[in-house]
C-alpha cells in the first residue's frame, strides 16, 4: 500500500477520536436547541456551558469572557471591526503587521476604506514585530492594536506579552490573532494582558466551522451578527452544540499533554529541517529557528515552484503546503515571505510541512527519503538552475 | 425516556441518523482543507460540489447561486447587509414586515441605525400580509424588499410568488429577499421561477446539524460581503468551509428530495389540530387555520392557562413543545408576531407551538393530543380552585 504522510496540520487537522465520541450525542439525542426552556433546551445549554469553562480555563479567562463564533474568521472579523467601531469616538487609528492572516489584513483594509488609519508594521527577516516599533507607533489616535500570536506560513512566535503590556501602559485595546497558536503553545491572556483572542477549533483537532472570541470584561466591542439574544446578546445565532461540545473537548485534549507533546513534534520538526538542508543545496529556512511553532517548518528552495513541488509530493502521498492553504489558488507569491525579504522567484519556491499528532519518525524518514528526489527532477527542468548550477562548480 | 415526542421542530430537529454518519465520516476521512492543493483537499472540494449541486437541485437552480455560511442568522445579515451596502448608492430604503425572525428584524434594526430607511410592514391578524400593502410601498430609492415565506412563531405562509410578481409588475427592481429558513424542505420552492433574488436557508431546521446554512443568490446579484479573508464561497463568504457541516446539509437535502413526502407533514398536522379541537373546544389557534399554515407549525391558546405552565407540564409527560420562538423564549414580553396579528396579551402568554418533522410519526400525534388533553384538563382544574 502508498505510504500516505499528511505534513499539512497548520491547514485543517482531522478530528480526534475523544473529540467525535463527544460530540456524536449531540447530532441524534441530545438535540436540543440551547435557547429552548424544555429539558432538552436545558441539556443543551449545559453542554455550551461546559464547552464555555474548559475554553475559558484553557486561556486562563473566565467563562464569561468567551463567546462561540462560527470560526476563526468571524473571530478576527468580529475583534477587529467590532472593536474599532466601538471606539472610533477615542480615534481611528489601528496597528497591525505586515503578516497578518487575510482575515485580518482584509478587514484592516475594509476599515480604511471607512475612514480608518491603519499602519502595517514591519517584520525582520524571521517575521518578528519589534515591540518597540508597536510604542512608537502608537498615537493618542490608536485604538487598537492587532499582532498574530504565530503566523500560519512561517510559524514565527510574536512576543505577545511585550506588546500586550505595550499596550495596556498606553490604554489601546489588544487584540492577537491565535488560530495558529491555541492548542500549541500556552496561552494566559491576563499575564500577556490580551483584551481580544481569536481560535479556531479545526487547527487543534475540533471540528471545522467553529471558533470563539475571548473579549477581556469591560472591553467595549459591537456585535458582529443582528438577531436574536444568543451569546448574551454579543453573537446572534442558534449555537452550533455539536461543534462547540467538539471545541471544548478539543482545547482540553489540546493542552493536557501539551508539553509532551510538543517536545516529540518539534524533535520530529528539527530533525525534518536539518535532513533537508543536509540532503539538499540552495534551501533557506523561513522564519525564526528557536521561536517558532513546534510543528512548522517552511523552506524556501530555490529553482523551483513550490506548486510544481506539492504536486509531486502528493503523488509519492506526502500532504503539504505552499504559502497558507486559505489563498493557494492565488497567483501571487505570500505576502508574509515577501514581507521577511525573499525575492518573489524565491517566495514561489516555498514549501510549508506542518506536523502533527499522527505524524512519526517513519514518516520524517519517507519525506527525507523522497523529497531530494523530486526537489532534483525538478531543477534538472529548470534552464535557470543549469546556469546556476554550473556556476556553483566552478566556485 | 422512551416515550417523549419532540414537538419542537421549529427550534430545531434531530440530525437525521444517514446525515450524522454523513458528517462523522467526513471528519474522520475527509479533514483536508477545500482550500489546500493536495488529494485530501481535493476530495474534500469534491465533497462541497456535491452538496452545492443537491441544494441547487433542490431549489431548481445551478450549483453556483448556492452560498454557504455558519447558519441562517448569519445568512439572514449577510443577505440584508450585503445588499444594503451594495446598493446604498441608488437608495437607502428597505422594506419588510413587522412578524420576521430577529435575525431579519434587528438588522434592519442596525441598518436604521446607520442611516438607511425601513418600512415595516403590518399583516392580518392571521399573519398575512397584503401583496397590495407592499406594491403601494415600493418607491424609486428602494432597494431591498424582505419577507420571510413561512414564519417561525404561527406559520403563515406568504404569497412570495405573488409579491414578487406584483413588484415586478410596478416596473421596480428592488433585491428580493426571501428567509426561507422555516419552509426550505417543508413547502416547494422555486425560487428561480418565483423572481427571488436572495433565499436563505439553514441547515438544523431540515435534520442537518447546527452551525451551517445557506445564501441562495440568483445569478448576477450583488452583494458586498461582511466577512474578509480567504475569499472562499467565491469571496462572499470568507472562512475555512464546515466541510462536515456542509455534508450533512447535502445529506439532509437529498434524503428529503428522494424519501420524504411533503403531504405527511399536513397530514400529521391535521391529527394533532382536528383531536385537539375535538377534544378542548376552547381552544384558540393563533395564525392561519391548520390547513392554510405552514405544514409543521401549530400555534395555540388555551385561555387561562399560561403558555410556560403548559409548557413544563407537557415536559412531564415527555412531550416538548415551546412557548413563542426558541429564540425570543427568554423574554417576557409579547412577541413582535403576536403584536402583528393582534392577539390579547392573555392569549399571548397562553400560546403554545408544537412544530413536527418527519421524524415525528402518526401514533406520536394520537398520544400528543390525549396528553395536552389531560394536562389542559388538569391545569384548568388548579385555576378554577
Amino acid at each position: 500500500m502508498e505510504r500516505r504522510v499528511y505534513m499539512d496540520y497548520a491547514a485543517t487537522t482531522y478530528v480526534k477520536q475523544e473529540v467525535m465520541e463527544e460530540m456524536m450525542p449531540y447530532f441524534t439525542e441530545k438535540y436540543g436547541n440551547p435557547s429552548s426552556v424544555h429539558s432538552f433546551g436545558r441539556e443543551a445549554r449545559k453542554a455550551v456551558d461546559l464547552a464555555r469553562e474548559r475554553t475559558a480555563k484553557a486561556l486562563n479567562a473566565s467563562t464569561d469572557e468567551i463567546y462561540f463564533t462560527g470560526g476563526g474568521s468571524e473571530s478576527d472579523n468580529w475583534a477587529i471591526k467590532g472593536a474599532a467601531l466601538a471606539n472610533k469616538q477615542k480615534g481611528n487609528h489601528i496597528i497591525t503587521s505586515s503578516i497578518e492572516h487575510h482575515a485580518v489584513l482584509y478587514t484592516c483594509q475594509y476599515l480604511e476604506k471607512m475612514g480608518f488609519e491603519v499602519t502595517y508594521l514591519p517584520v525582520d527577516q524571521y517575521g518578528l514585530v519589534n515591540p518597540e516599533d508597536v510604542k512608537k507607533a502608537i498615537t493618542d489616535k490608536t485604538i487598537l492594536i492587532s499582532i498574530m500570536f504565530a503566523n500560519n506560513e512561517i510559524g514565527t512566535i510574536q512576543p505577545v506579552k511585550e506588546i500586550g503590556r505595550i499596550a495596556r501602559e498606553h490604554g489601546v485595546y489588544f487584540h492577537t490573532d491565535a488560530v495558529q497558536a491555541v492548542g500549541h503553545v500556552p496561552i494566559d491572556v491576563k499575564d500577556m494582558n490580551i483584551d481580544l483572542l481569536s481560535l479556531s477549533a479545526h487547527k487543534f483537532y475540533g471540528p471545522k466551522g467553529v471558533g470563539a472570541l475571548y473579549v477581556r470584561k469591560g472591553v467595549r466591542i459591537h456585535p458582529y451578527l443582528h438577531g436574536g439574544a444568543q451569546e448574551r446578546n454579543r453573537r446572534a445565532g442558534t449555537e452550533n452544540l455539536p461543534g462547540i461540545v467538539g471545541l471544548g473537548k478539543a482545547i482540553e485534549l489540546a493542552y493536557e499533554n501539551l508539553e509532551e507533546s510538543n517536545s516529540k513534534l518539534a524533535a520530529m520538526r528539527d530533525r525534518l529541517i536539518a535532513g533537508i538542508m543536509e540532503k539538499i543545496d540552495h534551501v533557506r529556512l523561513n522564519g525564526h529557528p528557536v521561536k517558532r511553532l513546534p510543528g512548522n517548518a517552511n523552506l524556501s528552495f530555490e529553482f523551483i515552484e513550490g506548486e510544481a513541488l506539492l504536486l509531486s509530493l502528493d503523488m509519492k502521498g506526502i500532504a503539504a503546503s505552499s504559502g497558507s492553504a486559505c489563498t493557494s489558488g492565488s497567483l501571487d507569491p505570500s505576502h508574509v515571505l515577501l514581507a521577511i525579504g525573499l525575492t518573489h522567484e524565491i517566495a514561489h519556491g516555498s514549501l510549508r510541512l506542518t506536523l502533527g499528532d499522527d505524524n512519526t519518525d517513519e514518516d520524517v524518514d519517507y519525506v527525507l527519503e523522497v523529497l531530494p528526489g523530486i526537489v532534483e527532477r525538478l531543477r534538472n527542468m529548470s534552464p535557470l538552475f543549469a546556469q546556476h548550477k554550473g556556476e556553483k562548480y566552478y566556485v | 425516556m422512551v416515550n417523549e415526542i419532540y414537538l419542537d421542530n421549529a427550534a430545531t430537529t434531530p440530525v437525521h441518523p444517514g446525515v450524522a454518519k454523513a458528517v462523522m465520516d467526513c471528519m474522520m476521512y475527509t479533514y483536508g482543507n477545500p482550500s489546500s492543493l493536495h488529494r485530501l483537499g481535493l476530495n474534500a472540494e469534491k465533497k462541497i460540489k456535491a452538496a452545492r449541486e443537491q441544494l441547487a437541485f433542490a431549489l431548481g437552480d445551478s450549483p453556483d447561486s448556492i452560498f454557504f455560511t455558519s447558519g441562517g442568522t448569519e445568512a439572514n445579515n449577510l443577505a440584508i447587509i450585503g445588499t444594503a451596502m451594495a446598493r446604498k448608492r441608488e437608495g437607502k430604503h428597505c422594506i419588510t414586515t413587522q412578524i420576521e425572525h430577529p435575525s431579519v428584524l434587528n438588522t434592519f434594526k442596525y441598518l436604521e441605525k446607520e442611516g438607511w430607511e425601513v418600512t415595516y410592514l403590518p399583516t392580518d391578524n392571521q399573519g398575512m400580509l397584503d401583496p397590495e400593502d407592499i406594491t403601494g410601498a415600493v418607491r424609486p430609492d428602494t432597494v431591498l424588499v424582505s419577507i420571510m415565506h413561512v414564519n417561525n412563531e404561527i406559520g403563515s405562509v406568504q404569497p412570495v410568488e405573488d409579491i414578487v410578481r406584483l413588484v415586478k409588475e410596478k416596473g421596480m427592481s428592488p433585491v428580493i429577499h426571501v428567509d426561507a429558513i422555516q419552509s426550505f424542505g417543508k413547502i416547494d420552492l422555486k425560487p428561480r421561477n418565483w423572481g427571488i433574488d436572495i433565499l436563505t436557508l439553514s441547515g438544523h431546521k431540515i435534520h442537518a446539524p447546527k452551525g451551517i446554512g445557506a445564501l441562495y443568490m440568483r445569478k448576477g446579484v450583488k452583494i458586498h460581503p461582511v466577512l474578509w479573508g480567504g475569499g472562499q464561497e467565491k469571496g462572499v463568504r470568507s472562512g475555512t468551509e464546515n466541510v462536515p457541516g456542509v455534508v450533512g446539509f447535502g445529506e439532509a437535502v437529498r434524503w428529503i428530495e428522494q424519501d420524504a413526502d411533503k403531504k405527511y407533514l399536513y397530514r400529521l398536522k391535521g391529527i394533532l389540530a382536528a383531536g385537539l379541537q375535538e377534544r378542548i373546544p376552547d381552544m384558540v389557534i393563533n395564525g392561519p387555520a391548520p390547513e392554510k399554515g405552514a405544514p409543521h407549525i401549530l400555534n395555540v391558546s388555551f385561555p387561562g392557562i399560561r403558555g410556560e405552565v403548559l409548557l413544563h407540564a407537557l415536559e412531564d409527560k415527555g412531550v416538548y413543545v415551546s412557548t413563542g420562538s426558541a429564540c425570543s423564549s427568554r423574554r417576557e414580553a409579547i412577541s413582535p408576531v403576536f403584536q402583528a396579528i393582534g392577539a390579547g396579551k392573555e392569549i399571548a402568554r397562553s400560546a403554545v407551538r408544537l412544530s413536527l418533522s418527519y421524524m415525528n410519526t402518526q401514533d406520536e400525534m394520537y398520544r400528543a393530543v390525549d396528553i395536552v388533553e389531560r394536562c389542559v384538563n388538569e391545569l384548568k382544574g388548579f385555576t378554577r380552585r
